[in-house]
Order: C-alpha cells, then structure tokens, then sequence
C-alpha cells in the first residue's frame, strides 16, 4: 500500500477506453481531489466531466465492507469472515466440479478490472480449474473488433495511436458518438480542425449526434446497414480506379474473392438498404481514399449480429486503399473500457488464450500450459456472456463468480439474465458496491477494493499500458481482486488436490505482471521489455515493448507485415445480413441504445455524482416529431414502450435527431433508477456468430401513450443520498412509471419521479416519504386534498427548502429541485411554496437544464447571452461554460450557429 | 311635507343603512335618529384596536357632524326610546318626548349575555360591547394587575389580546373544548391559542365558570373543569364574553312579531308594514346574524326599500368574520360543518403558524377557515357567496391571492 497521510499519486482514469492520466490528491485516508495529469501521453492534462467529478463518486456509504453469505435463497445475508467465505465458495465449486465437471462452474468479470486482476481469474479458471468459462462484459463491447482485426489483419491491434488524429486528413467516424463516449479524444478532434480548417469529418451514425452534428459529411444510415455502406464505399472505390492495387498486391490477400462479392454493391443499391443518398456515398468514398484516413469506430459496429462483419468490411476500406501502417491512418477501434485491451491482452475470455493465442491451437495452448506449471489447459471454447446465462438458465453451469461487473444492468434481454441468476445453484458477486442490481441475486458478496484502492495497469484503446495506483487504503475488509482471486485458489486446490499455492504465488500486483509479461515473450504483443519499474521511470508505455526495446511501437504495421501465416492482411468477404430482427406490424420502430455524455455504463459510479445527473435528468426515449404525431403523444408525455422481450415506461423526447421509424434510449438506467430495469429489458440477446457480442445496438419496438394521472414526485436533501437511492430502487417496480436520480447543485438533492394509473396507495408513499424525512418533524409544511387524490408536504431547514413531496400531480416540479438544489432563501415564499403553479412565485425562477456540469450553466443563461451577441468565446469568457472539460463545447456551437441562421433568415 | 323616517338605534347597521339611503335618495326622507350611547354612530367592529391601544376612540367615528348637517338629520343621542306606538306612530323617549314617524327603522342590535352565576352583579365585572364598555376596561387595566375573560369566542380573544397588551395578566375560561368553535376547527383554534399563550395568555378550556368572588368587588373567580376540582383564579377584572342576544325588548312589548329577533321578510320589513328593522336584532329566514357583513348586506337592500326604489331582496348571508388581534390572522366563512358529500382541503405550516381549511361540497366552496394568514380572503367569500364552480380553479383553489 503506497498511501501515506496526505499526498498526490498518478493514476489512470477508470471509466473509457481513452485511459487519462489522473493525479489523485488525498489526505487523512481519503481522496480529495483529482486532476488530470499533463505529463500523461492520452490526456495531456485534459479530463471529461465524469472524469473531474470522480471525487464526488466515492461515498462509502454503499460500500461493501464485509463479505457477506447467505445459507440459502430465502434468508437474508449475513456478515461473514474472509475466511468463512472463501471455503463456502471453494466448498460449492469443488463440489460442483466433483459431480458435474469443470464446466459446472463459471466465471464473468469485466474490462473495468486491471490486468493482474484479470490474469489470476484466467489463470484461475483454465490453469487451476480446467474451464474455459471465463467471460466478461467485454463480450458486449469489444469483441467483434477483436474479431474483426484477427479476420482481417492476422491479430488483435489496434494498429493506430490517438496522434495518428494530428496527422489524418480525413476521420472517419462510425457508430461512435465520440463527442459523449470519449470526450478528451474529441477535444484532440477539436484541436486538429482548429489548427486545420481542411481536415473533413465523416460520420456514420443513424442519429444527428453532437459528433454528427459537426461532421462535414452525417451518413444517417438505417441502424445495422453499415456493411452494405462499406462495400458500396469500396465499390465506388473500385470503378473510380481509386483503390491503391499496389498495396494491395504486396501486402494482401484474398482481394478477387471480396471483388466479385462487391459487384453488386452499387451505391444505388446501398442508398436503399441505408436509406441515404447514393451521392453521399461516393462523396465519402472518395474523401476515404484521398487520405490519410483515419477510421475510428466504436459500439455502433461491435454490438451487433453481423459486428464482425461490419469491424473487417471497414478494415477492407483501409487495405484497399492503403490507409493502414502510416501516420494519419489506420482502423482505430475505441474501446469503451478502461481495461478491456488489457483483458483481451491475458487471454481472459471463454474463447481467447493468454497473449494473443489461440484456443484451438495445440501449440499454443502446450505452450501456456508449460509457462504455467499444469499439464495441460482445457481446449474447448468456454462459455461466452450470453451463452453463459443461458446455460445457468437451463443448470448446465450451476455456479457462477462474477467480478465487477453488473450483469442484471448491463446484458440484454433481462427477463432471461434475471431468471438464470434465480435459477443458478450458486451467484457469487465481488464487487466495490453493495447496492448494485446484480447483488440482489447474490448468495455470497465480497468487498473489492476499487479506484483509487488498487495497484496494477490498464492498457488504453492505442495500446498504451498505464499506471493505477492506491491512493487510499481500501474502506472495511474489502481487498484487491486479484488477492481475493489467489486467496481463493489456494483454498480451491486444497479441495481439489491441486497445487493453489505453487500456480498462485503472488505477493504483489507486481509479480503478477511480471509473470503476464512472461506470457507476451515472442508474441505479437510481446511486452518483455516492460515491469512496473520502466513504467515508473519513463511513463506509459505502448506495445509491444520486447526485451531490449527503448520504446514501444506508436504504429503497427508499418512494413506492410502482419501477423497472418502468409505475413498477409486478408480481405474479409461478407455481405450486407439484417439485423437479427426486423420491424414488423406489431412492432414497427427500431430501437437504437448509446451513451450520455455524462454517465458511464449502469451509474454505479457515475450515478453517485449529482453533477453528472444534470444534463439528462430523467430517463427519455428519443423519438421522431412524425413519430410522435401518428401516435397522439405529446413531446414529454409518458409512453410505454413496448417489444417482444419487454416493456419500459419512460418520457417521451422529440427531436429529429433520430430518424423516423427509429428510436433512441441511453444504457445507463437500469432497475437501480429506473422502473421496468432500463433498455436492456427490450433488447435482444442474439449475437454475432464470429465475435459472440450480442446485438445491443437493435432491437424493435412499438411506443404507445399511457394515461397516468396518479403522479408522485419526491425530492430533497438527505444525509446520505447513496443510502436514499438504495432504499428507493426496490420501491420503483411499484409504479408503472418510476425514475430516481440525483440533482447537482450546492446542496444535491435526490428525486424520485413516479406515476400510476389508479391512486397511489398510502402505505407507499409513507415509504417514499421516508426516505425524505417525512413525516417532518421540524419545519414541515403540508397541503392535502385527500379526497382529490392530491397532496403535498414540504420540509425546511432555516431559511433553505430541504425537501418536498408531491403527490396526484407535480406541477410546479422545475422550480421546486432548483430551489431545494441552489439553497435559496425561501422564508419569503410561506406556503406558497406548496402551490401547483407551472410558474415559480415570485423570487424563484427556474434554472431549467443544465448544460455546463463543470460550471454549472443553465441552458437558459446561454441562450440569454447568445440573445446579447455573445460568441463562443465571449460566452466562454463570461459565463465560464465550455471552459471546464469541454464536453458542452459542441453544444454551445450549435446554439451559437442555430442563432446565426435564425438573423440570417430574419 | 317629507316623509318622515325615524330610525332607532344608532350603530353600525343603523349608520350604514342611512349611509346608502343619502346616496340613493338624499332629502327624500326628514330623518331623526335616536340613539341610546350619546355618541354618534362609530365602528363597533374596532372596539379591540382601541383597546389594544392601536386605535383612538376618534378613529371610530363613521361619519361627522357635518354629515349628519348636511342631510339635515337629527339625532337625539344618549336617549332611550322607552316605547313605539303603533297607532299614532310615535316612537316615546326617556325624557318624555314623542316623536312621530311615518316609517320606522329598527336597528337596536343586541345585548351581552351576563352568566347567572353568584357574584355577576359585583363591581369589577364587565361585558364587552360598547365604548363605554371598551373605555371601563381600559380604566381597570391602568389599575388592576389581573383579568379574567369568560368566553374564548372572537370578542372574549380580543378582549384578553387588548388588556394582555395593556400589561394585565390574563386568563381565558371557556366552555367548549376549543377556542372559537363556531369559526374554527379544532386545529385552527390550536393555532390561533398557541399565538395567544405565546404572548403570556393562559387558557382553561372546557371549563364552567361557577361563581365570582369577592365583597364589593370582584377578587376571583372560581371555575371547573369537567371531571376536575373547582380552582380559583385571581381576578381584579372578569369581563364576561358569552354571547350576545338579539334586543327585542321594545318591538316586542309593541306587539311586532318576534322569535329570538324581530322577524323580518327579504325586504328587511317587519310585520307592521311601517317598520324596518335591520341588524344584530333582526331573525331573518330563521338566522340571527352576530358578525358585521351580514349587517352591511341588509343595510343595503333596506335602504333601496327606504328609497322607495326597492328591487333587491335579501337572502341571508354568508357568515365570515376576522378576528382583529394584531399579529394573528383569523379568517373564517361559511359553513365549515362535516356533511355527506363535504371535503376538505387543509394546509398546515406550523413554522409560521399558519392552518387554512378549504370546505367543499360537489364542486363549489362552502366554506374557509385561514389561521395567520388571510390571502385569499375576500375571493374565497366571492366563491361562497356566489356558489361557483370551481372546475380547474380546485387545484390552486389554497394558494389563491
């Protein structure tokens, strides 16, 4: 532990794939601030909103502190030793895998672990226990691009670095809204165009993004036809003579077969499949072609049932054209993890091998059972995500460790995760949080340490190994995850009669990656040059970085080599296939999922920040105007949104950012803010046959307005909002509409936002009310018209409004969350407080949407000074939006130029 | 030769009805007014400010003698008309004097109800009704350190609020379980007592008053609660607030038809063609009125009928009052009973303590009670009074201004 009493120590980010350097203060065993690290190669100093807000992330209060087991499904969990635990689990495993085998047992973790963590759970299940059932929720994120790389280039490389956007004259950006999703790269996006006003921007994306929206050139193509435009885009290529035959007779292969798939491919043809304009198409292509380009792309391809197909028909482009190996091009895939290169790196998943190697390789698999010390590792493809719970589902695997993740959030099709985790024998869940929707299901919880706890590395989207370091020392009993992991084995192999202590040696995080470096010797990625010692001296360092080396490589590929049996690149041929569902009668409209730009995944962490909570408040799905209107509903009105999975009722949004006939909802809510579970509880579980990542990006749906009269909304300020949220979230599945959430502001405020078709019952809202600390019994305030059905109570605090709940109806909401949020006087508005008005008494005007969470800015004052003349930079200058991390900057662009052409007009 | 008017009885309901008759048919009438105070017509209603000390008896004044000039009426002041002759139609004074009329208007009010109980008749016990009333008061407060109220109804507050204020040590006995009861429910009477006894008042409720000791004059009162011992409190001064009655004395002995007030129909006519009466005397459609806006009302549509241009009738009132005590906001209309198809609407904010009660039958407000703050007032006796429909009004019906 290298926490002292007070200090500062660099780290790495925990959320996205861009990995940023952070400079974590600390002091009396706490993180106090966190900064971005200028000396750090990713970020240079720079951080997104989530990223400055880490330090509000970090209440302890819903910690877990002690593991805790449960003797069986009915009785309630109960605090336990490390010791008691482990055994129990070693217990449970060893005597599933006495009666039913290896492949009893499975493990699911996640790219948010470090690298050492991920080792030991690897080496855990195929080196200790024999089973290739380790998966994790990389599955749902980056696998078809790691498929997509081996299908075309030979490996899983990123073949690009984050400098390659200083040197591109075109980006291409597919199924990726960068400006949300990796906010520092975009801000590097920013600069390029500033320094070169030529540099052009393709988007391909089915909504107008804020990424979209500043392209030079938006291909709103129909979700999941990216395959048809791919092709078409080589098709032009190819009659336009603009293809480079020159690369591709040296340094390719396969290019007849993927000519002939691509005679038919006309651009007329793909304007039909992508709904887009056949001119666009060869517009792009040729832009694709001139170069150098640079193609950057990110969950739009990888979740889908023809992602790997969509990952290599894109890598097709760059080899056709020779925009590979050379500074300013190159397939870029992002990743949306911090840590899902480095898991990819250790082989931990159900089809993968340490180091890039093969599972179906004998050689290979020898190989890493003699680096080892076992006879011999399994070499049948484990369990992947979906496959996993579909076999807990049906009692082929019965236990089942899962590490970090959130699975009853963040996998599609709910119903089916939530009814395997019911039916497993054994759910063992190690996590940092204690309140997560997974936990419910768990028999056994152990206390992880998190960020800010832990040592090890992460390797970021361009191949850069960082850094994480202990700041603090973990709250409780937790412990880091690898120590939990080898504590774990030991006791396993004592069960087992097999050796635990000799494969799990490790005293350090240090000596795991020491012994993960080992792995890498010769390989593709082969690190033996690195220790923590030389990234400690010289930074973070890119691979592969081998014995001897004095850096690592910022681009692969270089020489045209790859590392494919011939030292080809291959062409990959596929053609364009539907998604795995398709609109039908019943349910007509295609439902698209994607990123806020101030959350991340299912909110565990991002979710305790009320900051983050701003710029989207409450849970919307996005619908075409047009959309709308044949449905009689109106822009903000509740609707249900209906498919064959499930259901989910939430606010409708109007906007024509979408295009007709689709639909967009965020990933992040899930049954912890969110009645009905979130998205997840509409999508599909099918999945891509090459990369096993399941189709999240798709699925369809019909909306329909509901009539919900009975309103109930409940806000206030609580001595502990994470404790408040905790004891809300198994209250919204009593509603038929119900979203809780936090409200940033100087005293943040929490929200539970609900409604019913028949009268909320009493015994309900009593539960609801105290959470808020009513009844009060200091400075309450109440307005009943029981026999109306309405009623509200409001509780203050001095001079502040702490609190208020309403019930029948919530007008006057806006007004009310600003006043609780911003601490203003309210002894002058009485009771008036109370009233139902759409308009705030005098004194208490609302602040309406936030649109700077670093500065706190509302919309409204920004559309005030652009009313007063004020450009960006005059707006930056006053009112200090834009001026924090930058992610609102695109935004405060398109209000400025939306302005410019209203005076044009007028 | 004018008709001639005789109007007895000088206060508020008298002065107002007079008041409208200058406006609508000045001169029509030769008019005199026989008034038993010798002052002329004042505003009975702010008897509590003077006593409070907040109001000189000046203010009180509703017109001036050069009012009463100008529409040459005469007024015969500190006399009491003793009789009304019907046939010759002479109305007969203290001082011997007949003074004819060819319409009469009764506006002789009420008289406080004294408690039969042993010691009423010594000296230190007082009622609360008039300025001479008021001005006793006041002199026994610049004397005497302790008063005892009997009667927690608005004029009993007001009286404990104004001689509290003038320094005296005050205790309020009541009879019912709450202050107020015919205006207010049993929280808003909480409230508004928490005010009083923060101001140092003490309250005994539901307690009997037995009997007033003392040899001359009064020195203490003993009263009991149900269930409980009789105490004794102290008392230098017992001013008796407990109801008032109707003053029917001489329309009855003059044969007028009278049943608890002098009946009168919705022209404020009486049974003998020739008399009015209007005011705290009258029982109209079975109701006798003992707060001021049904005064006002009848004042109203008697004088059209004075006028000889009588087209309106009078079809009773909506009850609502204020209790005037500075710093406490009282304000109570309509009919706050619980009945079948009645709901409520409440509002509590003990903080400032503020209780309002909204009643409501089917669509429409009958009632209101609003503790320590009136805002709304005057709309929410519209709304009774005219029995609207609320419609979509229900849901800020509470927070109206």
């Amino acid at each position: 532990m290298g926490a002292s009493d007070a200090g500062e120590v660099r780290s790495t980010c925990p959320y996205c794939g861009v990995g940023c350097g952070v400079r974590i203060s600390h002091a009396a065993g706490h993180i106090t601030a966190v900064a971005g690290d200028e000396t750090h190669p990713a970020n240079f100093g720079k951080l997104c909103s989530k990223g400055l807000a880490l330090p509000k992330t970090l209440s302890r209060s819903s910690r877990l502190l002690q593991p805790q087991v449960r003797a069986s499904r009915g009785e309630p969990r109960v605090p336990v030793s490390w010791d008691v635990a482990l055994d129990h689990i070693a217990d449970r495993f060893a005597g599933s895998i006495e009666r039913h085998g290896p492949d009893s047992v499975a493990f699911y973790i996640s790219g948010q672990l470090l690298t050492e963590d991920y080792y030991v759970f690897n080496k855990l299940a195929k080196g200790l226990i024999g089973t290739n059932n380790v998966d994790t929720n990389s599955r749902l994120c980056m696998s078809s691009a790691v498929a997509g790389y081996k299908a075309t280039l030979g490996a899983d490389a990123p073949p690009a670095c984050y400098e390659d956007l200083d040197h591109a004259a075109c980006l291409f950006i597919a199924g990726s809204n960068m400006a949300f999703a990796h906010p520092v790269l975009y801000r590097r996006i920013e600069e390029a165009r500033r320094k070169r006003p030529d540099l052009k921007t393709i988007v391909v994306d089915p909504r107008r993004t804020d990424t979209a929206a500043e392209a030079d050139l938006h291909l709103a193509i129909a979700p999941g036809t990216d395959v048809a435009l791919f092709n078409a885009m080589l098709h032009v290529l190819l009659a336009e003579k603009r293809v480079d035959r020159g690369y591709i007779e040296a340094h390719t292969e396969g290019f007849e077969p993927l000519e002939r798939e691509l005679s038919a491919c006309t651009p007329e043809w793909a304007a039909g499949v992508c709904e887009i304009s056949a001119d666009d198409i060869r517009l792009a292509a040729r832009w694709f072609a001139e170069g150098p380009t640079l193609s950057l792309y990110c969950q739009g391809l990888n979740q889908s049932t023809s992602g790997t197909d969509k990952n290599a028909t894109l890598v097709n482009l760059h080899l056709a054209t020779g925009q590979i190996g050379r500074p300013g091009a190159g397939p870029f895939s992002l990743t949306g993890q911090p840590n899902a290169m480095g898991g990819r790196e250790v082989g931990g998943m159900a089809n993968l091998l340490s180091a890039h190697r093969d599972l179906s390789n004998a050689a290979h698999r020898e190989e890493v059972a003699k680096l080892w010390g076992v006879k011999s590792v399994p070499d049948k493809r484990g369990k992947t995500a979906v496959e996993l719970f579909e076999a807990l589902n049906e009692g082929t695997v019965r236990c089942v460790w899962i590490a970090c993740t959130n699975p009853a959030q963040s996998m599609p099709d709910q119903a089916l995760v939530r009814a395997a985790l019911a039916r497993a024998e054994l759910v063992v869940l190690q996590d940092c949080y204690a309140d997560i929707e997974t936990a419910r299901f768990a028999d056994v919880l152990l206390p992880a340490a998190t960020w800010g706890e832990k040592e090890g590395t992460v390797t970021n989207s361009e191949r850069r190994i960082s850094r994480v370091r202990a700041a603090v020392a973990p709250p409780g009993e937790a412990r880091a995850d690898w120590e939990i992991a080898c504590d774990f084995a030991h006791r396993l192999g004592h069960q087992l009669g097999r050796d635990g202590e000799r494969l799990f040696p490790y005293t350090s995080a240090e000596e795991v990656f020491a012994e993960h470096c080992e792995t890498t010797r010769g390989r593709d990625l082969d690190i033996t040059g690195l220790s923590y010692a030389v990234i400690e001296e010289r930074g973070p360092q890119q691979w592969p970085f081998p014995e001897g080396a004095a850096e690592g490589l910022a681009r692969l590929y270089t020489e045209g080599r790859f590392p494919t049996a011939s030292g080809r690149a291959r062409f990959h041929v596929a053609g364009y296939t539907a998604p795995a569902e398709v609109p039908t009668e019943l349910f007509p409209l295609r439902l698209t999922t994607g990123r806020l730009r101030d959350q991340w995944h299912g909110m565990t962490r991002t979710g305790r920040a009320a900051s983050l909570h701003d710029h989207e408040p409450e849970p919307r799905v996005t619908m075409h105007p047009e959309d709308l209107a044949t449905r009689g509903v109106e822009d903000g009105a509740l609707v249900r949104v209906r498919g064959p999975r499930g259901t989910l009722t939430l606010r409708a949004r109007s906007s024509d950012e979408v295009r007709r006939g689709d639909l967009f909802i965020p990933m992040h809510w899930g049954g912890r803010f969110l009645a009905g579970g979130g998205v997840n509880a509409l999508t599909i579980s099918r999945y891509d046959p090459h990369s096993f990542q399941p189709e999240l990006k798709h699925a369809i749906a019909e909306v329909e307005g509901v009539v919900l009269p009975h309103a109930l909304l409940a806000m206030g300020v609580v001595a502990d909002p994470d404790r408040a949220l905790a004891a809300l979230a198994p209250l919204l599945d009593r509603f038929a509409y119900a979203s809780c959430g936090l409200a940033g502001g100087e005293y943040p405020a929490v929200i539970l936002r609900a409604a019913c078709a028949n009268a909320i019952p009493e015994h309900l809202v009593a539960q609801v009310d105290r959470v808020f600390g009513f009844p009060a019994t200091r400075g309450g305030l109440s307005y009943d018209d029981r026999s109306a059905g309405f009623s509200r109570v409001a509780r203050r605090l001095g001079t502040r409004l702490a609190a208020v709940r309403l019930l029948g109806e919530s007008t006057g909401s806006e007004w009310l969350v600003d006043l609780i949020t911003q601490g203003t006087n309210v002894a002058g508005l009485g009771y008036q407080l109370l009233a139902p008005s759409a308009v705030a008494p005098e004194g208490a005007a609302s602040r309406g949407r936030i649109l700077c969470t670093c500065h706190d800015v509302p919309e409204a004052r920004v559309a005030e000074g652009i009313e007063a003349g004020l450009d960006l930079a005059a707006l930056q200058s006053t009112l200090k939006c834009g001026t924090g991390c930058g992610s609102c900057v695109p935004a405060l662009k398109r209000l400025c130029s939306a302005r410019k052409r209203e005076a044009v007009a007028a | 030769m004018k008709p001639r008017l005789v109007v007895v009885g000088h206060g508020m309901a008298a002065a107002r009805t007079l008041e409208h008759l200058m406006a609508i048919a000045p001169g029509r009438h030769d008019v005199t007014v026989i008034g038993a105070e010798p002052v002329p017509g004042y505003n009975r209603i702010l008897l509590s400010p003077v006593l409070a000390g907040e109001m000189t008896k000046e203010e009180l004044q509703l017109q001036g003698a050069e009012w009463y000039t100008r529409h040459g009426i005469r007024l015969k002041l500190g006399r009491k008309a003793t009789a009304i002759l019907r046939g010759p139609r002479e109305i007969v004074t203290d001082d011997g004097v007949r003074t004819p009329y060819d319409t009469l208007l009764l506006a002789t009010g009420s008289r406080p109800v004294r408690l039969p109980i042993p010691g009423a008749e010594l000296e230190g016990v007082a009622t609360y009704r008039d300025l001479a009333d008021t001005e006793a008061m006041i002199r026994a407060s610049e004397v005497y350190p302790r008063a005892v109220v009997i009667g927690g109804g608005l004029l009993g507050l007001e009286a404990a609020s104004g001689l509290r204020t003038r320094g005296m040590e005050v205790d309020v006995v009541h009879v019912m379980p709450w202050v107020m009861e015919r205006q207010l429910d049993e929280a808003a009477a909480a409230v508004v007592q928490r005010k009083l006894e923060s101001r140092g008042i003490r309250f005994h409720l539901g307690a009997q008053t037995l009997a007033i000791e003392g040899d001359r004059s009064a020195r203490s009162v003993t009263i009991q609660r149900t269930g409980a011992d009789p105490i004794s409190l102290p008392a230098d001064l017992v001013v008796m607030a407990v109801g008032i009655r109707p003053d029917t004395a001489l329309a009855g002995a003059a044969g007028l038809r009278v049943d608890r007030g002098i009946v009168v129909d919705d022209t404020l006519l009486t049974y003998d063609p020739r008399i009015y009466a209007v005011g705290e005397c009258v029982r109209h459609r079975g109701t006798c009125y003992g707060l001021v806006q049904p005064l006002y009302d009848m004042a109203k549509v008697c004088a059209t009928h004075l006028a000889g241009v009588g087209s309106h009738y009078y079809s009773g009132s909506t009850q609502s009052t204020h209790l005037k005590v500075t710093g406490i906001d009282v304000f109570s209309a309509g009919d706050l009973s619980d009945a079948p198809r009645r709901q409520s609407q409440v509002l509590r904010d003990p903080v400032n303590g503020i209780y309002r009660r909204l009643v409501l039958e089917d669509d429409r407000l009958v009632g209101g009670i609003l503790v320590g703050d009136s805002a709304g007032a005057s709309r929410y006796a519209d709304l009774i009074r005219t029995k609207a429909s609320l419609g979509p009004l229900r849901k800020e019906l509470m927070f109206l201004r």
